[in-house]
């Protein structure tokens, strides 16, 4: 029923240009980069042309880009390929994550420690949902194998200091991965700023289509293949490639890093409307998040007393799409566990907003959103 | 915008479905809710009004539909209005009937909220009875047209503030006609055959449901005849209703039914075919339709279960919500905790919750 999308968060629309860049690889150049004849070799280049692409914009070497279906399977590569890897090698046995990861990362970590006995161990966060380096180094020990700390929360939009924490990580020989899924939908990331081991991306958060994303790896990365087979991603990820996915995501991605600018200043301009409105119009309102260091795009609030997913199918029936931490298709009411391992009690854990705009968003629709808002908060307040 | 709003109770099933369906056609701004309602999980149990797949299938109608839907968690005030009355019912020794709790404060009360939070005008639902405005403006509630199926029985305790605001699409139809519909629709749940038993026991006899939930309802007691004298022993009141055979494990010259519980001594109180039946009851927590209590005692038909056919005799309103009903013969089967609804001919005046009866 929505008109109005301000859930860039959870998804976001193929841009033209990066549909029209996928075309031909849906028609004529059809064929499978590891053939030998020429269809194979027309394929293949495509492939190398998009990884140097995606190489060149991260500031890194083409091999070190393993393509993926998604964000989701790019943090289980790195946890299981890494964790299996250094088991591999009789190395230590600690895993260190932060409070506030993906459910890609928090049920692959937790997977690892129940059927292969790693030691898992959680990280605190602080009242903005963000790490402190210096909870990250207190933590790591002699038997610590990997560190994952995601680079921007998707619920709460926090930033978190990853070269930081990636530089006390390197001192310590202990691998850092990152789940850079939100992060590098805004921000031109590079590797060399950010220093980390391995990166995850996921196409379809910056314009590219779904069904793809990438694992950065730096060289000499220990990592075992999760998906075993053919020798294709250098060995480390087996299937024939998703050749047209594969360049509409670097397609996209290159956009990122020309239009940075411009798509900071304009999501950024009007997050900040988002945020002041909402918290001068509604009482027993609250920005959950760092009130700075938060992706550009992204406003979360928590409202007392209020039901997050009836907020959020409310605000669908007068047109706009946003979605909450606690609320899923499936109306579960839990509060959301980000937003309680921030702090927050029962009460306002479960009434929380996540509103993400978009490079194409008005500001007049927005405009509308801002008055509607205040208007649905106390019907529901009322009735509730 | 401009059309009326109307969330839709969807479950999945062929009902709801055609209700959605139908109030699409008739131009309402329809929303389909899906509550997600408790069950025992643990076990694996899933409540049969909202399985996961029934949870999925309203959705994939809505879509089919194009109308947006929503599901609610209802989990929590399910089990502490619906499931605790059932429980405690059975342990008071009566036989409580959960759907009209759920009516009560889970359709009417709960998610008729959420529809209002959703901006909604109407709330609909696919039971089969009708509504219908009388001169005086006051909403009648009239039997659904299929008299296999009519369900006024169910909904005897709404109000006119519940009425005027609920739409019934269905009570105009037989269930043939809907299932017709369905094919008519395309809506896959066209087929589903429908379902009796209470939607939180998940296929399973109340009777292990309540020995799981509430253990202290295994309480062994005398079973005694109208003399008093003790024929045998049962192992607790709750797993017995009135008019029951089966089960009783004596095996006197006659076959011998459930009369009555007497919780006070936990005595199953039992007789012969002859002895069985009641002529008159008490009823509490009255609820009249049109919102006030008739003056005087008025000749009505009265069903005492949701499947009896109706039986004439006159209803006394009494003060406190209270209401006598005498029946010219002796009924076998009235079972303090189920309903007796009111009716004259197809309008349903209200009812009230069995409480006692006398012969
Ligand atoms: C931070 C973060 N990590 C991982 C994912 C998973 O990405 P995908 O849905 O592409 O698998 C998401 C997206 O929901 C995300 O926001």
């Amino acid at each position: 029923m929505s008109d109005v999308y301000l859930d860039h968060a959870a998804t976001t629309p193929v841009d033209e240009k990066v549909l029209k860049a996928m075309q031909p690889y849906f028609g004529d150049i059809f064929g499978n980069p590891s053939s030998v004849h020429t269809f194979g070799q027309r394929a293949d280049a495509a492939l190398q042309k998009a990884r140097r692409s995606m190489a060149g914009t991260f500031g890194c070497q083409p091999k070190e880009v393993i393509f993926t279906s998604c964000g989701s399977e790019s943090d289980n590569l790195a946890l299981r390929g890494a964790a299996l890897a250094a088991r591999d090698q009789g190395k230590g046995n600690h895993i260190l994550i932060s409070g506030v990861e993906h459910h890609a990362v928090t049920h692959t970590a937790q997977q690892l420690e129940r059927l292969f006995g790693f030691d898992l161990e959680c990280i605190p966060v602080d009242r903005y949902g963000g790490v402190n380096p210096d909870s990250v180094a207190e933590r790591i020990r002699p038997d610590t194998i990997l560190v994952s700390i995601i680079h921007a929360n998707n619920e709460i939009g926090t930033l978190n200091p990853i070269s930081e924490i990636s530089t006390l990580c390197r001192e310590r020989d202990v691998l850092i991965h990152t789940d850079a899924v939100q992060g590098a939908a805004h921000f031109p990331l590079k590797m060399d700023d950010l220093k980390v081991d391995m990166l995850s991306i996921g196409a379809h958060k910056f314009y590219g289509p779904k069904g793809v994303g990438a694992l950065y790896v730096r060289e000499g990365t220990p990592l075992i293949p999760v998906q075993t087979g053919g020798s294709q991603e250098f060995g480390k990820r087996a299937a024939t490639e998703n050749l047209p996915l594969i360049v509409g995501m670097a397609k996209a991605l290159q956009m990122v890093h020309e239009e940075a600018d411009q798509r900071l200043k304009n999501t950024q301009k009007l997050r900040d409307r988002v945020i002041s409105n909402v918290l001068g119009a509604i009482p027993d309102s609250t920005l959950t998040g760092h009130p700075e260091r938060r992706l550009p795009n992204h406003a979360s609030f928590a409202f007392q007393g209020l039901d997050g997913n009836l907020l959020v199918s409310a605000l669908d029936v007068e047109g706009f799409a946003c979605s909450s931490g606690s609320a899923c298709k499936t109306g579960n009411p839990e509060p959301s566990s980000v937003l309680l391992s921030m702090g927050f009690d029962r009460g306002w854990a479960k009434g929380s907003l996540r509103v993400t705009v978009g490079k194409d968003t008005h500001q007049k629709d927005v405009d509308v959103f801002l008055d509607v808002l205040p208007v649905v908060v106390k019907r529901l307040r009322e009735l509730t | 915008m401009g059309s009326p709003r109307v969330v839709v109770g969807m479950s999945g099933g062929v009902d709801s479905s055609v209700t959605a369906a139908l109030l699409k056609e008739q131009g309402y701004q329809v929303i389909g809710m899906t509550l997600r309602l408790w069950s025992e999980e643990h076990l694996g149990l899933d409540n049969r009004c909202c399985t996961t797949d029934a949870v999925g299938d309203a959705r994939s109608i809505a879509g089919q539909l194009q109308i947006p839907h929503y599901t609610v968690d209802a989990k929590q005030i399910f089990h502490e209005t619906v499931v605790s009355a059932f429980i405690e019912g059975y342990q008071k020794g009566i036989t409580p009937n959960p759907c009209l709790t759920c009516n009560r404060h889970i359709r009417w009360g709960f998610m008729y909220q959420r529809a209002r939070a959703l901006g909604a005008d109407y709330m609909a639902t696919g039971h089969y009875a009708r509504l219908r405005e009388n001169r005086n403006g006051k909403v009648q509630l009239l039997k659904g047209v299929d008299p296999d199926k009519d369900q006024s029985y169910v909904l005897y305790m709404l109000s006119q503030d519940d009425l005027r605001h609920t739409l019934l699409p269905l009570g105009d139809y037989t269930k043939y006609e809907v299932r017709k519909m369905a094919e008519e629709f395309q809506l896959p749940a066209a087929h589903r055959p429908d379902s009796q038993d209470l939607c939180f026991l998940g296929g399973d006899d109340y009777r292990d449901f309540l020995l799981r939930n509430q253990p202290t309802v295994h309480h062994p007691g005398p079973i005694l005849d109208t003399e008093g004298e003790k024929l045998g022993e049962h192992q607790g009141l709750a797993f017995f209703t009135i008019g029951q055979r089966k089960g009783l494990g004596i095996s006197p010259p006659r076959p011998h039914y459930v009369l009555g519980k007497d919780p006070e001594r936990n005595a199953l109180l039992v007789g012969t075919r002859d002895e069985l039946g009641q002529s008159s009851l008490q009823a509490r927590d009255v609820h009249w339709v049109s919102g006030s209590a008739p003056e005087a005692p008025l000749k009505a038909e009265i069903k005492i279960r949701y499947t009896a056919p109706a039986r004439e005799g006159v209803v006394t309103p009494q003060p406190d919500q209270k209401a006598k009903v005498q029946f010219p013969e002796p009924l076998r089967d009235i079972t303090p905790g189920q309903a007796a609804v009111f009716y004259q001919g197809e309008i349903c005046l209200g009812g009230g919750i069995i409480q006692g009866t006398s012969p």
